[in-house]
């Protein structure tokens, strides 16, 4: 299959947009202009990029601690997804829920979660929410490696396959459960097996090819909206920071583990197939990461500006 | 107002057809709730009107069944989640108290949860340690949810109406030994009971007893039991525990000067703490004996009839209670 060119391009634009904004993060936390945890996403970038080209805005998506990159490619705002992260209360959640609950329901996004596994259940119920009202929009729950061990995980999968709900299980395994190889700890041959007794498909993808990605949400979401039930998939990636900030990613990762994942860029790769096809050139992709560049400074600015929240919001929002 | 006799089983599966009658985005799930009409048989019907779209048989995974209906609830849906015993909620304590409590706050005010999530509580069924406990304590501790706990069967009837409308998540507790107890209900459509709202069940001057859930039942026998010796007690029902209506509890102990507090949970770090140290707070100045807290015994709830029924508060207990504050009238 070969896809549209403009979905390439945009799916370049997303990475970029990704790459640029947890690379600010970085900046913004050793600088002292946010505080508590940073989990970057750096390296894992094609997976949140080509399932959300897949899916539609009316669609939903759950996300994880490491969730900007998901945010950003599902549609959240860039200076307020900064805002948030800085505790301004031009945030998406008004500075109230900072980097691990970013949310933005007007685009799907139901909220990262600081549980691992937390959105297990949330997606599969907005696919039960979806299927009883009658709607074809279909829900996707981003999980890690870590997370395919909870047993919840087990649980919804039996929900989704008995009901034949429209949700779509991305695991991103970026091989290590914080500082623990995921082998040491996880049984079976792959993550993607895990479905197969639910009689739910599932499919292991390079987590690094956007496009790979994209065919397989694609095919996941095409039989969610048939009414088909759904899929499991494993994105084989890496991150290439620590587990947050703090964690300089090394002593339990080899160098030349880090650099041969480094070496398939998930960034790089697309570019190369873009210039390859002759889709764009060059100085076209470059004007696209200068626009990039500058949206971030201008989401950077915005946020820095903005106030914190008064004090008299700490009690509001508990209650509807 | 007219009204028809009816049980608090009764009771409580009229208001879930009345409400899904009047909001097809409402639906029922939960274990054994379709044809079964749930362990306890109280919902026997629902599933006839409704059919399985809407009264919805779940496999047993509590925590997969609430993170759905959490899910649901936060994507235009109005589900009602059936735990069947209290002592389950345990196995989706993530799933209610990091998710559902927490989202709205989280998302500044963006997210919605209207979630009902209906268990169980109360021992006196020789179903042992872990079918028989009142755990209603742990979720009245979390910002962000609602609590409910109907004495009667016209408190849970309104109660029951007013949580599925509520745009938050509601947590309604049934006392299982209630659900054969008969009693007066409204039969307006539209009876529903606002939150935050106790209510005085019988009228007193001497001591107040303020009670939740079945152990209204029991201070309402101690109340008789008392008149006879010439004390006058108030029996007050807070009916929810979040939102708490301090107000009528202090004004009650204001006007009485004394106090039992009696509920099912455990007595150590639960409700009649609570609502001790708010009525102290109130009523200080007017406070003429120690107010006395009457809780389940601190002991998981043992099997064997004779040693179950020495752990739950009864009527002789609150008399004695009173007895010992040596009221004398003037």
């Amino acid at each position: 299959m070969s896809l549209p060119s403009e979905i390439l391009i945009k799916m370049y634009r997303a990475m970029l947009r990704i790459r640029r904004f947890e690379e600010q993060i970085w900046e913004v936390y050793t600088g002292g202009l946010m505080h508590g945890l940073a989990h970057l996403y750096i390296g894992e970038e094609a997976v949140a990029v080509g399932v959300c080209a897949a899916l539609r805005d009316d669609d939903f998506i759950t996300s994880t601690h490491r969730g900007h990159g998901h945010c950003v490619a599902k549609g959240g705002n860039l200076e307020a997804m900064m805002a948030e992260v800085m505790g301004r209360v031009t945030g998406h959640c008004r500075g109230k829920g900072g980097s691990m609950h970013i949310a933005d329901m007007s685009v799907g996004i139901l909220g990262a979660n600081g549980i691992v596994g937390g959105g297990f259940g949330i997606a599969t119920g907005a696919a039960l929410s979806a299927q009883k009202r009658g709607t074809d929009q279909v829900a996707v729950c981003f999980f890690g490696d870590g997370a395919s061990n909870q047993g919840i995980f087990f649980e919804v999968m039996n929900f989704a396959a008995i009901w034949k709900l429209p949700v779509i299980y991305v695991c991103e395994n970026n091989h290590y459960g914080e500082y623990t190889p995921t082998g040491n700890v996880t049984a079976g041959k792959s993550i993607a097996d895990r479905s197969l007794p639910f009689g739910i498909p599932s499919t292991t993808v390079d987590g690094s090819d956007a496009i790979a990605v994209y065919e397989a949400t694609a095919e996941a979401v095409e039989r969610a909206r048939k009414g088909d039930g759904a899929t499991l998939i494993e994105c084989d990636t890496y991150r290439y920071r620590g587990h947050h900030v703090g964690d300089p990613g090394e002593g339990y990762r080899t160098k030349e583990e880090i650099e041969s994942w480094m070496a398939k860029d998930p960034i790089q790769l697309l570019r190369t197939k873009i210039l390859d096809d002759n889709i764009a050139s060059g100085a076209e992709l470059d004007a696209e990461e200068r626009e990039v560049e500058k949206e971030m400074e201008n989401a950077l600015e915005a946020a820095k500006a903005a106030p914190y929240p008064d004090v008299e919001e700490v009690n509001q929002h508990v209650y509807a | 107002m007219s009204m028809r006799e009816m049980t608090y089983g009764e009771a409580v599966k009229e208001a879930i057809a009345e409400e899904m009658r009047r909001d097809p985005t409402v639906f029922l799930m939960g274990e054994d709730v379709g044809k079964a009409g749930t362990v306890f048989k109280v919902l026997l019907g629902l599933h006839d009107e409704f059919g399985d779209d809407r009264v919805i048989d779940t496999p047993i995974a509590e925590a997969g069944l609430v993170g759905l209906g959490v899910g649901a609830a936060l994507t235009g849906s109005r589900p009602i989640v059936d735990i069947m015993f209290g002592d389950f909620v345990t196995l989706a304590m993530d799933q209610i108290v990091n998710q559902a409590a927490k989202l709205r706050y989280m998302s500044g005010g963006q997210a919605t949860v209207p979630i009902t999530i209906r268990s169980t509580m109360g021992a006196g069924r020789s179903s042992a340690a872990q079918h028989s406990q009142s755990l209603h304590a742990w979720l009245a501790h979390i910002p962000g949810l609602k609590v409910a706990i109907p004495s009667t069967p016209a408190d849970a009837k309104g109660l029951f109406k007013t949580a599925v409308r509520d745009d938050n998540p509601v947590v309604i507790y049934e006392d299982k030994m209630m659900y054969a107890l008969k009693g007066m209900v409204p039969t307006e459509e539209d009876y529903t009971i606002p939150f935050g709202q106790a209510h005085i069940k019988r009228e007193g001057d001497d001591v107040t007893l303020i009670a939740t859930s079945s152990m209204i039942h029991v201070a309402l026998d101690a109340a008789d039991a008392l008149a006879e010796q010439g004390i006058s007690a108030e029996v007050v029902d807070p009916r929810t525990l979040v939102p708490l209506d301090s107000k009528t509890l202090i004004e009650s102990v204001v006007k009485t000067t004394r106090a039992v507090i009696i509920d099912e949970g455990y007595k150590s770090f639960g409700i009649t703490g609570e609502i001790a140290s708010t009525v102290y707070n109130g009523a200080f100045d007017y406070i003429d004996a120690p107010i006395v807290r009457l809780g389940a015994m601190d002991v998981p709830v043992p099997f064997s009839k004779p040693l179950e029924d020495a752990t739950i508060p009864t009527a002789e207990d609150v008399i004695k209670a009173v007895q010992d504050m040596k009221i004398i009238h003037r």
